[in-house]
């Protein structure tokens, strides 16, 4: 039976009746007209109709559906989390599920920090509705004022008698009402749930082997592919002789489209070993670039004033305060390509039948990736269906959808269900990469050590705007210029966990602490004289918080005993990426002649955080990753083909070299703004300064690893 | 093609592959276990650990027709319940991100205190050192090592 409600006159919450008797739940807070809720069959994944919603069962259990790919931030645990905490849920009765693609959900991508942000105050109303037509129930049922009920951990409670009824008894007669829209939310010091450290959702299927990733899934009858592309940018097929690989057992086909070779088989070590049996030539097809040409090509975009700079950003007279400067600093840093790598390799499962297209598999940006196969196959949107599974990792090669569209033409070419997969040799060759990028810096002194000019060329290959021009300290220098250019190239790139920033955080906090060195300035009061500057007497637009930095600086030094400390030389660095504040000290001591990163300290402000331990493993994660890749990362070419295949030459981080961190929370109060990625940009700043604390030396150029400080 | 018998998590598996064939693929593609995850196929991340005999080995560069009788445990099998010390630890701990690597390092885990039940933070880091968690939940998975060590 299929229930539908109608649109109500008001922006009311709509409830319509499971047909198990339950309670279902969606909401839409961006429309005045409240969209039905539809459910049919009781299948609640088919039923999805809004942008988020809860179910409560008769029997009292809670289901939530989490509607954001979840690649290890923890999403499918803190959302249902804020719900619960508004439902005035028992936690241990909540049942969490991925939702399937819906264009009911609005922002249903896992990118830019964001989906916390975005979604705090659709989850926390999602709960609070729910939990006033429950009141709303038992009240009538007891034939008492709502005002004398209130709710808590899955009871209603009525205050004078002490009578209480569960929400899987009242989830039915609660099915027939409806709540205000501006429906009351609960005051954060009553949170119970939110701010406490929650294990993660998954915790049990992880830890068991459950088959919840992408790569993970097999259906009777799917044909298993993999795809051989150029080996090199800047080259196509010429010509291709597949009789090798077509004879090898079990390959059932091989296919050749735009320039790619597909093998499919019906087992992945047979199309593995079929791949090699391949005979393909290629021919040119654009420039091939090795990674010396762009060193030549970065520098003369540095050095020539060539007209091609885009000015990002200008105040004041940058030319005049460097003429009347008593002194100026100058530095150039640079950084390497890099791969993402998540640990589960590229891979999506599509079946193309004559009456639609069903996609499953891991993306961080399922919508646009279904946007993209309509669009190559032709079909529409609604006739196409995605089931987003658990992601082995992102960090931005999943908000690509290349490897999903791939599979969907390769199905509709051999009309059968399948599976493509990439291995580390694919994706290192596989045109996603951290642009590499070239920083030129200039600052000017005045006789008293202030900042009063500030120059920053950036360039890159592919990287779009390489700067951040109204970063601090932009608001800070009253002559500043930020320029950029970028070099367009064969070789194709993608965000990366904090695109830009990244490394820009690293460049402009490594030149700050240079500055400060210069000046004959402490490099936190540095900081901090300048966000005074900026508070006092801005220049231009200031597009930061001042006192959330000031704050996360101020609380940084405190926990790090910064300028106390005699054993250890300890460096310092802030950033303000995406939505949230982090600053770093970091801490290394000699060893043998050679630095070695003990350390780091990271006060994080990110609005209210969700999950303790959640967050807590977001900041060490994203330090962990911000080091080992300043340290290791790499991916430089030769004759446009990466150098770097596999782990073998591609470094990662491992656990002897990782440090001990130590994270913080600011709490000030203020909605959540985000944790994914903002730990993640100051932590190349802070170790560099801290090393060049201890050691007298410099790191400009990333990966640290093959500078001179760590060579014997 | 020859058919392999094999001993896995205590049952007798067959599987009719081609003799090079790595194990990592007959677990996956063929025995329906994709516990057992594919990461680099070199031997160098670690996600494909198992269990030969109790000692952790890298599936995925495993040849069936190298295995023979051995005794092979994989993450299916680690434990009936998932109670295994170290998985209650992993859970304890809060130790997966991603989660994609978690079965590999809780075999390695695992297979190292069968050895030496009580660890040190060197043993560890260097039993540990090739598994990679591209996360970087390693502060924790050594946390978990270290308080699953205590009740093994």
């Amino acid at each position: 039976m299929n229930t539908t409600h109608t649109t109500s006159r008001r922006n009311f919450l709509k409830l319509g009746s499971l047909t198990t008797g339950g309670l279902l739940i969606g909401f839409n807070w961006f429309d005045n007209s409240v969209k039905a809720a539809v459910v049919a069959g009781g299948d609640a994944k088919e039923t999805l109709a809004f942008n988020s919603y809860l179910s409560i069962a008769t029997d009292g259990t809670i289901t939530i559906y989490s509607p954001n790919p979840e690649l290890g931030q923890n999403i499918k645990t803190s959302f249902p989390m804020v719900v619960a905490e508004e439902l005035e849920a028992d936690w241990t009765k909540v049942k969490v599920e991925q939702a399937m693609l819906d264009n009911k959900f609005d922002r249903q991508l896992t990118g830019g920090s964001g989906a916390v942000p975005h979604s705090w105050m659709r989850l926390r109303k999602a709960g609070a509705t729910a939990k006033y037509v429950l009141i709303q129930a038992a009240a009538q049922q007891w034939q008492v004022d709502a005002s004398a009920c209130y709710a808590e951990n899955g009871f209603v409670i009525h205050r004078p008698s002490g009578k209480k009824l569960g929400y899987g008894e009242l989830a039915t007669a609660a099915s027939a009402l409806t709540a205000p829209a501006d429906v009351p939310l609960k005051d954060r010091k009553d949170f119970k749930l939110i701010g406490t450290a929650v294990r993660n959702v998954e915790n049990k299927n992880i830890i068991t082997g459950k088959p919840l990733f992408g790569l993970d899934f097999y259906r009777d009858g799917m044909a298993m592919a993999m795809i051989q592309r150029p080996p090199a940018f800047g080259t196509k097929i010429k010509s291709v002789d597949a009789a090798a690989a077509k004879a090898s057992p079990g390959i059932v086909d091989v296919v050749t489209f735009k320039n790619n070779v597909a093998v499919v088989g019906n087992s992945t070590w047979a199309i593995m070993k079929a791949r090699k049996l391949l005979k393909i030539e290629y021919e040119k097809d654009g420039n091939i670039e090795s990674s010396e040409d762009h060193d030549k090509i970065l520098k003369d975009l540095l050095d020539n004033d060539n007209g091609k700079a885009t000015v990002q950003r200008k105040d004041g007279d940058v030319k005049a305060a460097f003429a009347g400067a008593a002194k100026v600093i100058e530095a150039e840093y640079q950084c390497p390509f890099l791969v993402h790598t998540p640990m589960e390799p590229m891979n999506f499962f599509a079946h193309v039948r004559e009456d639609g297209i069903e996609l499953i598999g891991p993306s961080q940006t399922p919508a646009r990736a279904r946007e993209a196969v309509s669009k190559m196959l032709n079909v529409p949107e609604d006739k196409i269906t995605l089931q987003i599974t658990r992601l082995g990792g992102g960090f931005g090669r999943r908000l690509k959808f290349d490897y999903v569209v791939e599979a969907a033409e390769l199905s509709g070419i051999i009309k059968k269900p399948v599976k493509v997969m990439w291995t580390k040799e694919d994706e290192m060759q596989g045109g996603s990469y951290r642009p590499a990028v070239r920083y030129r810096f200039k600052a000017a002194l005045d006789g008293s050590g202030n900042l009063v000019g500030y120059q920053l060329r950036g360039v890159g290959i592919n990287a779009g705007n390489s700067t951040r021009e109204d970063n601090f300290p932009s608001g800070a220098v009253d002559h500043l210029l930020i320029e950029n250019v970028e070099y367009v190239s064969p070789i194709t790139t993608g965000a990366w966990r904090a695109p830009i920033t990244n490394f820009l955080a690293f460049a402009e906090q490594t030149f700050l602490d240079e500055v400060a060195m210069a000046a004959g300035k402490d490099p936190v009061q540095f900081r901090l004289d300048l966000l005074a500057k900026a508070k006092q007497k801005p220049v231009g637009a200031i597009k930061y918080n001042i006192d959330r930095m000031v704050t996360v600086i101020k609380t940084a030094a405190e926990k790090s005993g910064w300028g106390t400390k005699k054993d250890v030389a300890q460096g310092f660095s802030v950033y303000f990426s995406h939505q949230s504040y982090v600053a770093q000290v970091c801490e290394v001591v000699m060893e043998k002649g050679k630095p070695a990163v003990k350390k780091i300290y990271a006060v994080s402000d990110c609005g209210q955080v969700i999950n303790l331990s959640g967050a807590r493993h977001q900041v060490m994660g994203a330090i962990v990753d911000g080091y080992g890749n300043a340290m290791y990362g790499k991916i430089s070419f030769k004759d446009g083909a990466s150098e770097q295949k596999n782990y073998n030459n591609y470094r990662i981080i491992r656990m002897k070299e990782i440090p001990e961190v130590e994270p913080h929370f600011v709490d000030n109060g203020i909605d959540p703004t985000g944790l994914g990625e903002p730990a993640l940009p100051p932590t190349g700043g802070a170790v560099a300064n801290a090393i060049f604390k201890a050691t007298g030396k410099r790191l400009r150029n990333q990966p640290f690893s093959a500078e001179d400080v760590f060579k014997a | 093609m020859p058919v392999y018998k094999l001993n896995i998590n205590g049952k007798v598996r067959e599987a009719d592959v081609p003799a090079d064939t790595p194990l990592l693929w007959v677990l996956r593609d063929e025995l329906q276990l994709p516990g057992t995850k594919y990461g680099c196929g070199i031997a160098q991340c670690g996600a494909c650990t198992v269990h030969l005999n109790g000692v952790a080995m890298r599936s995925c560069s495993l040849p069936v027709s190298a295995i023979q009788a051995a005794a092979i445990t994989t993450i299916e099998g680690l434990s009936e319940k998932g109670d295994h010390p170290v998985q209650l630890a992993w859970d304890e701990l809060d130790v997966p991100q991603c989660g994609y690597c978690q079965a590999g390092q809780i075999m390695t885990a695992a297979a190292l205190l069968k050895k030496n039940p009580h660890p040190t933070d060197e043993e560890i880091g260097n039993a540990m050192h090739g598994n990679i968690c591209r996360c970087g939940a390693y502060h924790r998975i050594r946390e978990a090592v270290k308080s699953a060590s205590t009740k093994i």
